[in-house]
């Protein structure tokens, strides 16, 4: 951080900003330790410096509880430095003073010094020792916990260039980069020399890339002087593909083949324990089959990267989640040292995953090595939906067992997923064994099976809860029902005695957290009122990224099907909140997301190309279908955790448990449009 | 070709006429506010005013623009650079969160609400219908529009 001796202060966001707050949330948590005066607050993306900062990157809801101690420490210090240039000056005991917005005082004579004033001699003091430092309580916090808008948000809203496809160069090219829509595919031939005649076109080449898919895949580069040029080149573009390695990926074929293999057990055990046979055997016993699909990103700000090759160095403007790793990657593709690599932070028109991974920064490497000048690469809708690392679909054959008391005693799981190398499930499309509710259940088998696929997959918002969840939790709704129990009393139970299952590891679940997000949403929600035909309540957990989350959705739906989701009450602890605003919007935006993903969304695999390429195909839910979200934290003092993924995972089954209750229909597969509902 | 944007007159090259609107202010004219997000009028992230009227800027030619009144989110505030109420109330309630498209949704809201100072909830969802956001804001987007809404009517903010 820099203050100025007019008293303003700068503070480095040291993370990537991808709609997710952080830009906002880091800088907070300084500036209460500091105890700065907000409103003097300016914010800057950091450079990439791990040295200086350390992790540097926007992924797994760890943002918050990997930086929290080292930016409350660095507000501290900084506060600390202060305070002593200020007892020097005064020559009274640094215990005598104190901070408050900006200002050291001395209430003994009254005395008070500005920051600004104090800046230049503070910085002149050695940095204390961190065990040195009291950090605040919370209730001590003045800027924590409440409602603070988003630093960028006068930029956002005035249109100031703000985003990676913002950028602009002197001198710099656009380019457009055309892949293979089956992945894998070569360049056999291209019309390049009819392209390179066409308005507005500088260039057109092939690269053969390393064949890696997060790196850089075989395509055609061209190189224009406008976007637009560059599009409207990239529609009069020939390629001849050899796809003799290319995907032949099919998700009709999937469905009917884990179809057959889900009349059996998996090939592969992940987890047996007490006797699921034997409890099955004494219980009754429930079976279900569900299904969910494979989905995109969808970013609404296309995968984009500037570049420019200069005196053997490459600089890089890129709207990613990992710019260390895309830093690292470049290196990589290009040959050159890491030194010779910048990446310039900017903002990032949402995440969701996608931008973990940095082929779109190789490509615009590969591309600004070979043209010389300053070239911008921007993806077409067509190209993101096309080359995308797809959240995996997958498939659970269920069986539970229900004691004599109505207890869910035994749990059983075929799960049918995927793999791209033939050992390890491919990414985003694995099952843990400690996934709920296998770790609290007396009798549990779980076992699995894979399909080859090419079809490269990533993480997606809470990846693996974001789809599993949805199954388990629709599970045990069933399981409730078939009980003759009341579905919060049954979920309630299977929780057992108050208990974290690993003391000290947030992200391991703690029973009583969880039992108490699972009380308060249903309170709030009014669990158990009475509601009209067509109309109910629907309730889901999930722990996922280290939040535990319940939501109660309110529903109702007609004779023709069409859905309405009046209401998702939700409760969630995350522990301390750092921005209510954001954390706030994060779970409205959490909700929408999962009910417009739920509704909807579901990609076709044909001939391993992707159906769905724009919004037309592919419908994103829009304003007139938003439900009204409430939002309840419990404020623990437990480490403060992420929220941009924790809250999504008990959407879809909330929504789907409230259509049964509502209908007595059972939703066993996603998305509810290809079950006939509509909005 | 000559296009009056925010009020001022640009020389663009008449080989430009077909190109989309977007790509003119963005490329040539160095106004960004207006985002790429599909190309097919299926995002409303490209959303600007011709004469008042909110269009998709990625599908519509510049010719088509040019003689009319184009207004971009650059220009949507007065010429004292004082912020329209809508992007002053969008601040206040911090209603994006990764703001790409929130251009575009100001503009569908800044149409609305001149034609409409009193929109129902139905009406905001009906003139904001083809504005996607990927992240989920609806919900503060429509309360920021009855907030501002009600703060040009003369009535206490929500």
């Amino acid at each position: 951080m820099r203050i100025s001796p007019d008293g303003t202060i700068l503070i480095y966001s040291k993370g990537p900003e991808i709609g997710q707050g952080i830009k906002t949330a880091f800088p907070l948590i300084i500036a209460e330790e500091l105890d700065a005066d907000w409103t003097q607050v300016h914010v800057q993306q950091a450079a990439i410096n791990p040295v200086v900062y350390g992790r540097q990157s926007a992924g797994g809801s760890r943002s918050i509880p990997a930086s929290w101690d080292q930016l409350r420490t660095a507000g501290a210090a900084a506060r600390s430095m202060l305070i002593a240039a200020a007892a020097r000056e005064w020559r009274v005991p640094v215990e005598q003073c104190q901070a408050e917005k900006s200002i050291v005082i001395h209430p003994g004579s009254g005395r008070q010094l500005s920051y600004g004033a104090l800046a230049e001699k503070a910085a002149t003091l050695p940095v204390p020792d961190e065990k040195s430092l009291r950090l605040k309580e919370r209730k001590d916090y003045k800027l924590l916990g409440t409602r603070v808008s988003g630093v960028d948000n006068r930029a956002i809203v005035t249109g100031q260039p703000l985003f990676g496809i913002d950028q602009v160069l002197p001198n710099m090219r656009y380019a457009i980069f055309e892949k293979c829509p089956a992945v894998g595919g070569k360049v056999k031939s291209a019309n390049l020399d009819e392209i390179k005649k066409l308005p507005g076109i500088l260039d057109a080449f092939v690269i053969q890339g390393t064949g890696k898919v997060n790196e850089v895949m075989p395509g055609v580069a061209i190189i224009a002087n406008s976007t637009w040029a560059a599009f409207s080149a990239k529609r009069a573009l020939k390629i001849t593909w050899d796809e003799t390695a290319a995907s032949t990926d099919s998700w009709s074929d999937w469905i009917a083949q884990a179809q057959e293999l889900s009349r059996k057990e998996g090939s592969t055990s992940l987890l047996s324990t007490g006797d699921f046979n034997k409890a099955a055997a004494d219980a009754k016993f429930v079976e279900g089959y569900y299904r969910y699909p494979f989905v995109a990103h969808a970013p609404l700000e296309p995968q984009n990267c500037t570049a420019w090759f200069h005196d053997g160095v490459i600089e890089l403007w890129a709207p990613t989640q990992t710019p260390e790793a895309g830093l690292a990657a470049v290196a990589g593709v290009l040959g050159m040292p890491q030194e010779k690599v910048v990446v310039h932070q900017v903002r990032a028109g949402g995440g969701f995953g996608r931008r973990l991974i940095n082929d779109f920064m190789c490509e615009a490497a590969a591309i600004a090595r070979q043209v010389g000048t300053p070239i911008k690469l921007t993806w077409t809708r067509e190209d993101d939906q096309l080359h995308d690392f797809y959240r995996v679909g997958g498939f659970h054959a269920f069986k539970g067992a229900i004691d004599k008391s109505g207890k869910l005693v035994g749990w059983s799981d075929h799960f049918i997923t995927f793999t791209a190398d033939g050992q390890q499930p491919t990414s985003g499309g694995d099952l843990r064994p400690d996934e709920f509710p296998a770790q609290l259940l007396p009798h549990v088998h779980l076992t699995q099976t894979m399909l080859s696929l090419k079809t490269p997959t990533g993480p997606w918002r809470a990846p693996r809860s974001c789809s599993i969840a949805f199954a388990i939790q629709s599970f045990i709704h069933e399981c409730a029902i078939v009980a003759g129990r009341d579905h919060l009393e049954f979920l309630l139970e299977i929780f057992g005695e108050p208990r974290w299952l690993k003391e000290g590891d947030p992200y391991a679940l703690n029973t009583a957290r969880a039992a108490a997000v699972i009380k308060l949403a249903a309170k709030q929600a009014g669990w158990g009122k009475a509601l009209p035909k067509g109309r109910g309540l629907g309730l889901a957990f999930h722990f996922s990224h280290a939040g535990h989350f319940a939501q109660v959705a309110e529903v109702s739906v007609d004779a023709n099907k069409k859905l309405r989701v009046h209401k998702v009450t939700v409760a969630g602890d995350i522990g301390p909140i750092i921005n209510l605003s954001g954390a706030e919007n994060q779970v409205e935006g959490c909700v929408i997301d999962g009910f417009s993903t739920a509704l909807g969304l579901e990609l076709d695999i044909k001939n391993g190309r992707i159906q769905q390429t724009n919004f037309d195909s592919y419908p994103l839910l829009r304003i007139a279908h938003a439900p009204e979200v409430a939002v309840h934290f419990i404020q623990s003092d437990y480490t403060p955790t992420g929220v941009g993924e924790p809250a999504f995972p008990p959407v879809a089954p909330a929504i789907c448990n409230a259509i049964y209750n509502a209908t007595g229909h059972r939703v066993r597969s996603l998305p509810l449009s290809g079950e006939g509902f509509n909005v | 070709m000559k296009l009056t944007i925010n009020g001022k007159e640009h020389t663009v090259a008449d080989s430009e006429s077909a190109t989309p609107l977007l790509w003119v202010l963005r490329d040539h004219l160095g106004l960004v506010g207006a985002k790429y997000g599909c190309g097919v009028a299926q995002c409303g992230a490209c959303t600007v005013h011709l004469n008042g009227t909110p269009v998709r800027s990625c599908v519509t030619p510049a010719a088509a623009a040019a003689g009319k009144a184009i207004t971009t989110i650059e220009g949507l505030g007065n010429a004292k650079g004082q912020l329209h109420v809508l992007q002053e109330v969008w601040i206040e309630q911090d209603v994006a969160q990764c703001g790409y498209c929130q251009a575009g949704q100001i503009m569908s809201a800044a149409a609305l609400l001149k034609q409409n100072p009193k929109p129902t909830d139905a009406d905001i969802d009906s003139a904001l219908s083809g504005n996607l956001c990927r992240c989920g804001t609806y919900i503060r987007i429509r309360k920021a529009i009855h907030t501002a809404a009600a703060r040009l009517n003369g009535g206490t903010a929500v």
